[in-house]
């Protein structure tokens, strides 16, 4: 832990060194999201309702994927660069360092401008809680930041299959981006809108519906069960999956020799 | 004749680097078609909610989003030469300035070339499966064989447009020095411009009238719905129109800003 920190720092430092580049970057993040959001606002604004549910209610799913993305992004993202830390050897550095190859992968890159978009999600967050019509009590308000975490949980473990694919592939494969940056994009709307297959897909393979379909029907009080609830407690057992995927894949690598 | 082949040759030179990366070309079209579906799905659930505030026929909204689908590394903003960058910030432009050759036009044929080799690759296979694929997800043919010549003109028209349109963000590499932050926030502003998230019929009213004499409807836009006959006749001939005097105005300003950059070039180093 202390050693991430040090490489936290590290970053930090670094990347204030162009100080300029750093905001236009995170303004760049900003506006980026900022067109998505109004994209959904047209859309909402012209048709009112999204297969059953209202402007807020698509609002709030859009708040929590978009924190869930970016806190995922803003610590895990140095699995994206993986393919080129396995094709120009330097994960044969790593490997003879006496320090966790995760940690040491992590650390490569941490990306400080990423927080545009996280700057974004809270700015969301603050205008859809209180519009969204939820009638909160305890058990609700503990299930928001739950979703949020899962949700970080599964897109930070979405990124390491794309690293542990590597290990077989060396290059790395755009098709996981459908689930990333697609994950993102597609799960502003809950996930039963897009019909009763592409549901059940990303409820068993790639959980994401588990950290927003099923809680947002017991946030609304479409659903009282506590199955629903609890399903983003469910969608956290992606990322020990992910990591095994990971161990697997360490032990087939065989070096680029580079 | 001499001068252009100069152009050709360069053109050459990158659509054959471009053809080089087969697998992820492979990767890229298993993507864009489940993209496709998905986005097609989304506008799919809108039709049903309230067919009525849909603004355009369904047929016509599927062919949209799958020729934006095929076509999407030809009006990728985010696909840049990243060697131009360098030879901006490294100083390489100095050796490109000796060679015999505009800049301009040499850059622009380099960004062309890229984009027309990389949807080579891409596009058909997309299309093919789209026009499979049953209504109301599939793809419908041509309204028309002038909706079709009406098509290819202005993609070619539409093309020519955006990559003026990138020169100029190289252009204003030559004052920042720093591309990331500039590219980014105006290549996502131009995505929802352009119409790249939701198609511009989408936008409410009062701004997708303005929008449509920009020169980011120039762009993917106009092609888009030409081939599904949403924009057709007398409508058909504006746009194209339209999209001429957008790219007359871009190539000239973006000229005009390159010959300013290098009246003050400072090479960085040796």
């Amino acid at each position: 832990m202390k050693l991430y920190l040090k490489y936290v720092a590290m970053h930090l430092r670094s990347q204030m060194q162009y100080k300029t580049s750093f905001f236009l970057t995170v303004a760049g993040q900003f506006i980026s999201s900022f067109s998505a959001l109004l994209g959904v606002y047209f859309l909402m604004d012209r048709f009112h309702q999204a297969g059953g549910f209202s402007y807020s209610e698509v609002l709030l799913c859009l708040a929590v994927i978009l924190m869930a993305f970016s806190l995922a992004e803003c610590f895990v993202r140095g699995f994206d660069a993986f393919s080129a830390i396995i094709a120009n050897g330097e994960f044969d550095r790593i490997m003879v360092r006496p320090r966790n190859e995760i940690l040491q992968v992590l650390g490569a890159r941490i990306e400080f401008s990423r927080m545009g978009r996280l700057l974004q999600a809270l700015c969301v967050f603050a205008y859809a809680v209180p519009r969204s019509g939820i009638s909160w009590n305890a058990a609700r308000a503990c299930l928001l930041p739950l979703m949020v975490v899962a949700g970080a949980f599964v897109f930070a473990g979405l990124f390491i299959i794309y690293a542990a694919l590597c290990f077989f592939t060396t290059e790395g494969l755009e098709f996981i981006n459908i689930f990333t940056d697609g994950g993102r994009e597609f799960c502003t709307y809950p996930l039963s809108i897009y019909g009763e297959r592409i549901l059940k897909f990303f409820t068993c393979i790639v959980p994401l519906a588990l950290v927003q379909y099923y809680p947002l029907l017991y946030l609304t009080g479409r659903s009282e069960n506590w199955q629903h609830a609890l399903a983003p407690a469910a969608a956290c057992l992606f990322l020990p999956l992910s990591l095994l995927l990971w161990r697997v894949g360490l032990r087939h690598y065989k070096s680029t020799g580079s | 004749m001499n001068g252009l082949r100069k152009y050709i040759s360069f053109f050459r030179i990158r659509f054959y680097a471009g053809l080089q990366y087969r697998a992820a070309a492979l990767a890229g079209v298993a993507t864009q078609f489940a993209w496709g579906l998905l986005t097609l799905l989304l506008f799919l659930t809108f039709y049903e909610g309230n067919p009525d505030a849909f603004p355009m026929e369904m047929q016509e909204t599927a062919a949209y989003i799958w020729l934006r689908q095929s076509f999407f590394a030809l009006f990728n903003l985010y696909a840049f030469d990243s060697t131009i960058f360098e030879a901006i910030t490294s100083g390489g432009v100095a050796y490109e300035l000796t060679r015999p050759m505009d800049l301009y036009s040499m850059w622009f044929t380099k960004n062309a070339a890229l984009r027309v080799s990389r949807t080579m690759l891409r596009f058909w296979p997309i299309l093919v499966l789209a026009v499979l694929i049953p209504a109301p997800y599939g793809m419908m043919l041509p309204a028309s064989l002038a909706a079709l010549v009406g098509f290819v003109v202005s993609l070619l028209l539409g093309v020519s447009v955006a990559c003026a349109f990138l020169m100029i963000i190289y252009d204003i590499t030559f004052y920042t020095m720093q591309p990331q932050g500039v590219r980014l926030i105006f290549v996502s502003a131009t995505e929802l411009l352009c119409g790249d998230l939701i198609p511009l019929p989408f936008f409410p009213s009062w701004l997708a009238r303005p929008l449509s004499l920009t020169p980011f409807a120039a762009m993917s836009n106009v092609p888009y719905r030409v081939y599904s006959g949403n924009i057709a006749g007398a409508e058909l001939w504006q746009s194209i129109g339209l999209q001429v005097f957008w790219l007359l105005v871009l190539v000239a300003l973006g000229r005009c800003l390159m010959n300013r950059a290098l009246a003050r070039v400072a090479v960085q180093g040796g």
